[in-house]
């Protein structure tokens, strides 16, 4: 079985600063997998490497088998088009930190908007969908709602649900809940959790290690821009290894 | 002074007790604005004195009510606008595209459009009507192969000088208000809409550019205003507008100076129609954005005649 996510020591620098220093990872298909670790360590940067945000300057990064960013031929890499990437980015949903909905259209309008322009679909089927996934998320009653008019929470859950709207083999969440009240934090991870379950493969960027631990197959603590430690979030968590991992967690559980 | 009473005991909290009975309001001397008074008068005065020299100077003020609606100056009115209309759909259009161009990554399309931008802007208006209606020097022929053939000189019509003079002008300062609306939408939008698959393209028509328009829209009106009064200097190119129209009635009617009062009159009218029209635009994309919509003039102006009475100034 191919991985979903492959990553062979991949660098990413941003001038002079060395974001990322050599990440080897593996993600399997259905896997939720959680990259922890202090903020500066690379992870968000990892993440928005997979779907090509940004663009990486050394190693090999696979998406599903297929090189990310770049065609190989023979020993050449040839950069793809930006028609390419945006065609790859289709099965790749992204979650953000700040939701980053569309602040212009209502929230059913924000869910249908990517399968009608993208892929062309009827805007009855994509509104039939998004109904249902509006639904899914639990604010079918919301979908005439505009973003200012909802809660942080609300926000997140319309923002996955118009990433399912494409239905992607593959999620990627940037600190899905960092930017949320406390008490709103439950509802997303409710809807992230029922989607682990339905089979998603999930990479998930989080400090919320009660989730890590309950919904996470793997984990890995990344600091400085290189993988300290990996393994079943339940050993890592409680059982860290590293002095490293042992103060980060000390300081955040 | 004040006769604040307190509510309750002494000893109480000083957060007075909310209702169902309700604090009592304050009843207080309000401070009294006597500059405002004097500052007034002396204003009136001032107005009065400028009227009154303009009356008691040799000008035949009779002379503009008898051409204020005369077939010409309508003619020059209408033309005014459409003008003004028709240059500033050019400029809007080019401005789009040039702001699009300039922001663009592609190094030769952003360099053209810098050039554009900084050409147009680095030269007098007034001399680009010249170069165009003097282009003829330059080409002799226009020569669109299979469909058009003509001397230059025949196809430079007064209409295309004017059109093309300011409309590609005005195309230069529309993209730097475009430019500065488009940068003003957070970069989490196009991440947002590239992750979802969408193309520049349809990212900047779909994601970027209506959320732009909340800040290209007010300073366009200011440019719309300004072109207006700019559509005047055609007149210098033979094209017949309001400007042009009231110098050759005033030159026919023996009245010239006083046809420039009458053209400024017209001018003040239309301006004044297109600042109401903008202040309502302006109000209409405030919306969601400010807490406390800003009151409409005519709101304004209760609100200022009632300070004057009541010193207090209450904003109604």
């Amino acid at each position: 079985m191919t991985a979903m996510v492959k990553a062979e020591g991949v660098h990413k620098s941003f001038g002079a600063a060395h974001i990322l220093k050599g990440i080897d990872l593996e993600v399997a298909p259905q896997e939720v997998f959680c990259l922890i670790g202090p903020s500066g360590s690379g992870k968000s940067t990892f993440l928005r490497c997979i779907n090509h945000l940004e663009q990486i300057n050394a190693g090999r990064l696979y998406v599903d088998g297929e090189l990310v960013g770049y065609r190989q031929k023979g020993d050449k890499l040839y950069e793809l088009k930006d028609s390419e990437v945006a065609l790859k980015r289709r099965d790749i949903g992204m979650v953000f930190q700040r939701f980053n909905l569309f602040p212009h259209m209502t929230a059913i309008e924000n869910v249908m908007e990517a399968p009608v322009q993208v892929k062309r679909e009827s805007k009855a089927v994509a509104r039939a969908r998004a109904e249902r996934l509006l639904d899914r998320v639990g604010l079918g009653d919301k979908a005439k709602n505009y973003p200012s008019q909802l809660s942080g929470g609300q926000q997140q859950r319309v923002a996955i649900a118009r990433a399912l709207a494409m239905e992607p083999k593959l999620m990627l969440f940037d600190e899905p809940t960092s930017a949320l009240d406390p008490e709103l934090v439950g509802d997303v991870l409710d809807v992230m959790r029922g989607l682990a379950e339905d089979g998603m493969t999930m990479v998930v960027v989080t400090h919320e290690m009660g989730f890590a631990r309950e919904v996470g197959d793997a984990l890995v603590f990344m600091d400085n821009g290189v993988v300290v430690e990996s393994g079943h979030p339940r050993d890592v968590l409680t059982n860290p290894q590293h002095d490293r991992t042992k103060s980060f967690l000390s300081k955040v559980l | 002074m004040t006769d604040i009473k307190k509510t309750g005991p002494a000893d109480q909290p000083p957060i007075p007790s909310t209702p169902p009975t309700g604090p009592e309001a304050i009843r207080a001397v309000p401070v009294r604005h006597y500059g405002r008074y004097v500052s007034a008068v002396i204003a009136i005065g001032a107005f009065v004195a400028i009227v009154y020299a303009f009356s008691q100077g040799k000008i035949n003020w009779g002379a503009v009510p008898d051409y204020f609606f005369d077939h010409r100056i309508l003619k020059g009115v209408t033309q005014t606008l459409l003008l003004t209309a028709l240059s500033m759909v050019i400029g809007i259009v080019g401005g789009v595209l040039l702001a699009v161009m300039r922001l663009s990554r592609n190094p030769v399309t952003s360099s053209i459009a810098w050039f554009y931008i900084w050409f147009f802007r680095g030269t007098p208006v007034l001399v680009q009507l010249f170069v165009w209606f003097n282009l003829g020097l330059v080409f002799e022929y226009i020569d669109l192969m299979p469909i058009y053939k003509d001397y230059w000189s025949s196809f430079m019509t007064p209409l295309l000088t004017a059109l093309l003079g300011l409309g590609l002008n005005e195309a230069a300062y529309m993209a730097e208000i475009c430019r500065a609306g488009l940068l003003s939408v957070d970069e989490g939008q196009t991440e947002a809409s590239h992750a979802l698959g969408m193309s520049h393209g349809k990212t900047l028509r779909r994601v970027v550019i209506p959320q732009a328009m909340r800040v290209i829209v007010p300073p366009t009106g200011n440019e719309v205003i300004n072109m207006l009064k700019t559509t005047s200097l055609v007149a210098a190119v033979q094209f017949y507008e309001l400007f042009k129209y009231a110098q050759d009635i005033g030159q026919g009617s023996g009245a010239p100076v006083e046809m420039y009062f009458l053209a400024a009159a017209w001018y003040l009218i239309m301006t004044s129609v297109l600042s109401i029209g903008q202040y309502y635009l302006e109000r209409y994309y405030a919306r969601g954005s400010s807490r406390n919509l800003p009151p409409t003039p005519f709101q304004k102006v209760r609100a200022n005649l009632l300070s004057l009475g009541r010193p207090k100034g209450v904003m109604a």
